[in-house]
């Protein structure tokens, strides 16, 4: 159990950060045989620790139109139901990439992703104001991303390690 | 005009590698695993607590045998990880890099004739430092069957009166092989035996893939003759630093430390201040590391044994040693025309003791994506071998 415990987590700091995962060199790689490591991913996207498989995209390089916001909001939360209720009306919108609850000055933070500055405007005047127990957002507009899930987005340099040292 | 050489310096034969280097250095598009360091960078941590050393003005001497601070935090460090304990102010020297503890305890320890028994294929450094110290170098070699391990059988045959020092380089670059406890116990027998000292070399003990390093210090009797070294370049991932120490008993390691304060002065003190950090707060950084490492040595053994290409398992540093002996090559012959065919580099298995004949030895200190890349010209190298021979 113990052994498998840390073989799943291996398996999971794998997929983390390439998801195009080749099964028999995921097995050859952990020291396990190809069938388990199936079952064990299967097992998980069951168990919902495998939420989904994603992929890291700079779309700046790609000429598509995106602006991504990070929304501040400061709700009252409602009786009986905490923050969740006014979380899931957020959350429901297809351009609200992330949501959390957080700690500190503000109560949810939103990430959202617009064609245009006008898009995310509209979205947080016309949507997010109006939600009844929402009482006040502040928006930041993402101006470079220098990195992104662990990745470094920005070109890295070359190594400048020798080819041949004892 | 009198030549300025002393036949000592020009007797010893330069490096095997060097020649590979040259070569590879010339030509376009080699890919590599002819590497002794790691791919990885630095953890940012360590190398943001060097900027801040320098930034503090720290750009001083520090006593000659390091910080204090460090040698302390070296000291815990063995403790936890090999169960010795060192006083830090009396048995334990900073240096610059593991290679010079191995210089500076031969020559601390060696009257002249006296013999060093250094088992082989190894790293470079040790003959020759052995020579300049005016003892005797004798080789050891150790053996494939073995899975290159240092058996008390090797040993006896070598042995003599004049015998001194036992080098244990493990694990062992080039061929990746450990040494366990089992393994270590009847060595350290023949130590007390023979009245040896050793100098164990325990540069990779971070990179060990089947359960941890084991010292020879820490086995009953060895702390007093044991010399162990370490330093912060494979597990840190911190070579070019220059940073590495050593610990023993006060009665050689102060005589060291005299030889070290003429010869160095100091390690460098921002390499001291960076490493501090490493020792501190870095062992998830060398977790991670030690992941990815053992993660591409699985790799390797696996399409070894696709190719065809025989090799025993090692467990240590990040270094694989297959036999090529099939080939009816040379070890030298194999990685020339590897290198002219295919442009990779690999390090003969020669370049590490005449006993390396008919082995390389294949770094895998590289990404995932590189290895692959370099292993499929491998493969098309070996398959037109295979051609020619049928």
């Amino acid at each position: 159990m113990e052994k498998n415990g840390t073989l799943r987590k291996e398996i999971l700091r794998y997929l983390e950060k390439n998801s195009r995962v080749n099964l028999s060199e995921l097995a050859v790689l952990l020291g396990t045989d190809e069938a388990w490591v199936a079952n064990e991913i299967a097992d998980m996207e069951k168990e919902k620790i495998i939420c989904g498989y994603h992929t890291l995209i700079d779309w700046d390089k790609t000429g598509v139109e995106q602006v991504t916001a990070l929304i501040e909001v400061r709700v009252t939360p409602q009786r009986s139901q905490g923050f969740d209720r006014v979380a899931e009306r957020i959350y429901n919108y297809p351009e609200v990439s992330a949501v959390y609850l957080i700690s500190g000055g503000y109560d949810l933070l939103i990430t959202l992703e617009g064609k245009t500055l006008k898009e995310v405007s509209r979205f947080v005047t016309e949507k997010l104001s109006t939600v009844d127990s929402v009482i006040s957002t502040a928006t930041f507009f993402i101006l470079k991303k220098y990195k992104d899930h662990g990745t470094i987005m920005v070109p890295k340099k070359e190594s400048e390690r020798m080819l041949v040292t004892p | 005009m009198r030549n300025p050489l002393s036949k000592k310096i020009t007797g010893i034969a330069p490096s095997g590698i060097r020649k590979f280097f040259d070569v590879a250095n010339e030509m376009e598009g080699v890919i590599s695993l002819g590497v002794g360091e790691p791919d990885f960078d630095t953890p940012w941590r360590i190398r943001e607590e060097g900027i801040f050393s320098l930034e503090r003005g720290r750009t001083f001497y520090t006593s000659n045998a390091g910080l204090m601070e460090l040698r302390t935090e070296i000291c815990r460090y063995l403790e936890r990880k090999i169960h010795v304990s060192y006083s830090p102010k009396t048995e334990t020297m900073v240096t610059v890099g593991g290679s010079e503890a191995i210089d500076v305890a031969l020559r601390c320890m060696l009257e002249p004739g006296e013999e060093v028994l250094i088992p082989q294929p190894s790293y470079v450094s040790y003959l020759p430092c052995t020579v300049m110290a005016d003892g005797v170098p004798v080789i050891v070699e150790l053996k494939n069957e073995n899975e290159f391990k240092l058996t008390v059988e090797d040993l006896e045959s070598k042995v003599t009166e004049k015998s001194k020092i036992l080098i244990m380089p493990f694990p062992n670059n080039p061929t990746g092989s450990i040494m366990t406890k089992e393994d270590l116990e009847p060595i350290a027998e023949f130590v007390l035996e023979h009245d040896l000292y050793v100098i164990s070399d325990e540069i990779y003990s971070e990179l060990s893939y089947k359960g941890d390093h084991v010292s020879i210090a820490s086995l009953p009797g060895m702390r007093d003759r044991t010399i162990v070294i370490n330093g912060f370049s494979k597990g840190f991932a911190m070579t070019g630093w220059r940073l590495g120490y050593c610990c023993g008993p006060e009665l050689i390691l102060t005589q060291m430390i005299k030889l070290h304060q003429y010869a160095i002065m100091c390690a460098p003190t921002n390499s001291q201040y960076a490493a501090l950090e490493g020792l501190r707060n870095c062992e998830e950084d060398v977790q991670e590391m030690r992941n990815a490492y053992n993660q591409r040595r699985r790799f390797l053994m696996h399409e070894f044994k696709r190719m065809g290409l025989d090799c025993f398992e090692p467990f240590g540093a990040f270094y694989v040693f297959p036999s090529i002996k099939k080939f009816g090559m040379t070890s030298d012959e194999f990685a020339t025309k590897l290198l002219m065919e295919e442009k990779v580099a690999v390090v003969p298995g020669t370049a590490f003791g005449d006993c390396g004949e008919g082995f390389l030895r294949i770094s895998y200190a590289y990404s995932l994506e590189d290895l692959k890349a370099a292993l499929e010209r491998l493969e098309r190298f070996i398959q037109k071998l295979n051609v020619t021979e049928q």
